[in-house]
């Protein structure tokens, strides 16, 4: 065999997305992009090194690219997109139920979150009434969906700080709360549970145990991980003074959720703009103002403890009663009218066919505070049961710009606690 | 029905820019102010610098699908002074779809002009980094625009091949 059929030149080009490499790499020795390579560096100290998009400590497909003078970011470049699927396009083609699993998928660590987060939003453009009872149950679901998701930044961050078996002891309550959601919704991931005028199914007693079980052992799982860590000399070397973000920026980056409030500014909609019944219960807005990671790590512990004060209350508030709205015209029937009714299985049909028509030209935007900040649908309506438009905007996107903030002048070691800290989900920031 | 505060603001607002607020709407407590495309800057200033709107939870575009001013871009402000919410809204013609860049007033609006002009086409002047977000640099097409196929343009974007390569196996 010659060397020249071993010419292996065209096999190392990169043909997949060639074009975007190309524009991407020139984009960062570009003058007139914000990254400037200059030429004084006589020791060759500085490189430029890509982290992601397939990286464990990146939470998902999160790329990062960082200009280093030795071991420091100078200058950092966050490339998302990898996950988009183009979840606005699909929502102008589907009646807006046939959506709702669809944002299962957005922030696919609180499912139950999204869910509520499109219901009201739609409940608000069409001005559907939602009983007292389904409020209470969304509420206690919301919570353990935030303390669900909470679980997992904390297991994931802290593993990404050096340990590894408090990933285990925090999946271990994380599959409680799974199996909680298997009894209640059907599923354990992607609930979809939540119906625009109500929810599906109401609880049943087992569900309900369950869910008073866990509240009851939980807060002491939360005391131990916090004799654990608050007083642990490595998780809070690894942790203080890194990714500090000031409240101004905080504010001006448009961050949202835990990582504003660790700045001091206690921006949470359940009291900005309180939906469901937040406003009748009690609870606090924790909040920190170092703006670091510890700072964070702090609020959303506290956070979870408060979830748990909140489902206390719903569950002491939780009174017998309808689930949905028993208007045919805005929600689907209940199955028993279905079966047993010809007017249930007519309106049944027109729900799935056309669903709720909001009135033409009618625009809202609805938020709700999602586990990793201000979830808002804004909707805007043609008169058909298809939205003109919608708008999700996503916390972790907003999040995401405010970490590229952080990481300039950060260590390259900490950039993977720094991303942990700030717990963004790919799948909402990308759509 | 608009907060007083909104009121308030609204009132300011047309009363110091009598003849860029073209039209107020209000849908189910949501208020809506269009404003020219020209003074955009002068309002978004001015409404963060007198009425405290100093946080930018999102700015998005829309496409009406009209022959006249085709493209709406809606900038979503909150007051955390007030706790009031103020969407502004400005309209952009098709065929000059051109928008000033609001970086200079939130730095966090460079990643949603972005997201803008990558579903949308609407360019920002003054953008810093004006570069698509989510689709690939060489995609040819704006996808949230409505003659955008819901399935996509066959070949527009580069996929891996699934079958195995045949000098590989």
């Amino acid at each position: 065999m010659s060397h020249t059929e071993l010419d292996l030149t065209n096999k190392l080009q990169p043909k997949f997305f060639a074009e975007h490499q190309y524009a991407y790499y020139k984009a960062l020795e570009d003058k007139h992009t914000t990254i400037e390579i200059t030429d004084d560096d006589p020791l060759g100290t500085r490189m430029i090194l890509n982290m992601g998009p397939q990286h464990p400590a990146t939470h998902g497909v999160l790329r990062v690219l960082t200009e280093l003078k030795g071991e420091r970011i100078v200058k950092n470049k966050l490339d998302i997109g990898y996950l988009h699927r183009g979840v606005e396009k699909i929502a102008e083609n589907k009646t807006y139920q046939e959506f709702m699993p669809y944002t299962d998928r957005m922030d696919y660590l609180s499912p139950y979150s999204n869910n509520v987060a499109l219901c009201t939003a739609v409940e608000k453009i069409a001005e559907i009434e939602v009983p007292e009872r389904a409020q209470y149950i969304r509420m206690i679901n919301c919570e353990l969906a935030r303390i669900s998701a909470h679980l997992l930044w904390l297991g994931t961050m802290v593993m990404d700080a050096g340990a590894i078996s408090f990933f285990i002891w925090t999946f271990r309550e994380r599959e409680k709360i799974y199996s909680l959601f298997d009894e209640v919704a059907g599923h354990r991931f992607t609930v979809s549970h939540s119906r625009i005028g109500g929810v599906a199914s109401d609880y049943t007693p087992k569900a309900l145990d369950e869910i008073r079980t866990f509240i009851s052992e939980f807060p002491n799982e939360l005391r131990d991980w916090n004799k654990l860590l608050n007083k642990n000399r490595i998780f809070i070397d690894r942790n203080a003074g890194v990714g500090v973000v000031t409240h101004q920026d905080a504010i001006a980056l448009g961050m949202s959720g835990a990582n504003i409030r660790a700045t001091g500014i206690a921006y949470d909609i359940r009291r900005f703009a309180p939906y469901l019944r937040y406003a009748d219960v009690d609870f606090e807005v924790p909040t920190r103002l170092e703006g670091d990671n510890l700072a964070r790590y702090y609020v959303r512990m506290e956070e979870m403890g408060q979830s748990v004060r909140i489902i206390n209350q719903c569950l002491e508030r939780l009174k017998p009663g309808p689930i949905r709205t028993d208007n045919a015209k805005k929600t689907y029937p209940s199955k028993d009218e279905v079966y047993y009714s010809m007017e249930g299985l007519i309106h049944d049909f027109m729900m799935t066919d056309t669903g709720v028509c909001p009135p033409a030209g009618r625009e809202t935007y609805h938020a709700i505070e999602a586990p990793k900040g201000e979830l808002g649908y804004y909707i805007q309506s043609d008169g058909t049961g298809h939205p003109w438009r919608m708008k999700i905007k996503t916390p972790s996107f907003s999040n995401l710009q405010g970490l590229e903030h952080m990481l300039d002048g950060c260590m390259l070691a900490d950039t993977v606690v720094v991303i942990g800290g700030v717990d963004p989900v790919m799948g909402e920031a990308d759509k | 029905m608009p907060s007083t505060t909104q009121l308030a603001v609204l009132d300011e607002l047309k009363a110091t820019f009598a003849a860029s607020v073209l039209e107020v709407t209000e849908h189910v407590g949501d208020v809506f102010v269009l404003v020219s495309r020209d003074t955009i800057i002068p309002v978004l200033t001015h409404l963060k610098e007198t009425h405290r709107f100093i946080y930018l939870a999102d700015l998005f575009g829309v496409d009406r699908f009209t022959a006249v001013d085709r493209f709406e871009v809606v900038y979503n402000l909150v007051s955390l002074a007030t706790g009031t919410r103020l969407f502004v809204k400005t309209r952009v013609p098709e065929d000059e779809p051109v928008l000033p860049t609001a970086i200079g007033i939130w730095s966090g609006a460079n990643w949603n002009e972005r997201e803008v002009y990558d579903m949308f086409g609407i360019r920002f002047e003054g953008h810093p980094d004006p570069r698509r977000i989510f689709m690939p640099e060489d995609f040819e097409y704006f996808p949230l625009r409505k003659e955008f196929p819901l399935l996509g343009i066959p070949g527009s974007i580069e996929l891996p091949n699934t079958t195995p390569d045949p000098e590989n196996t």
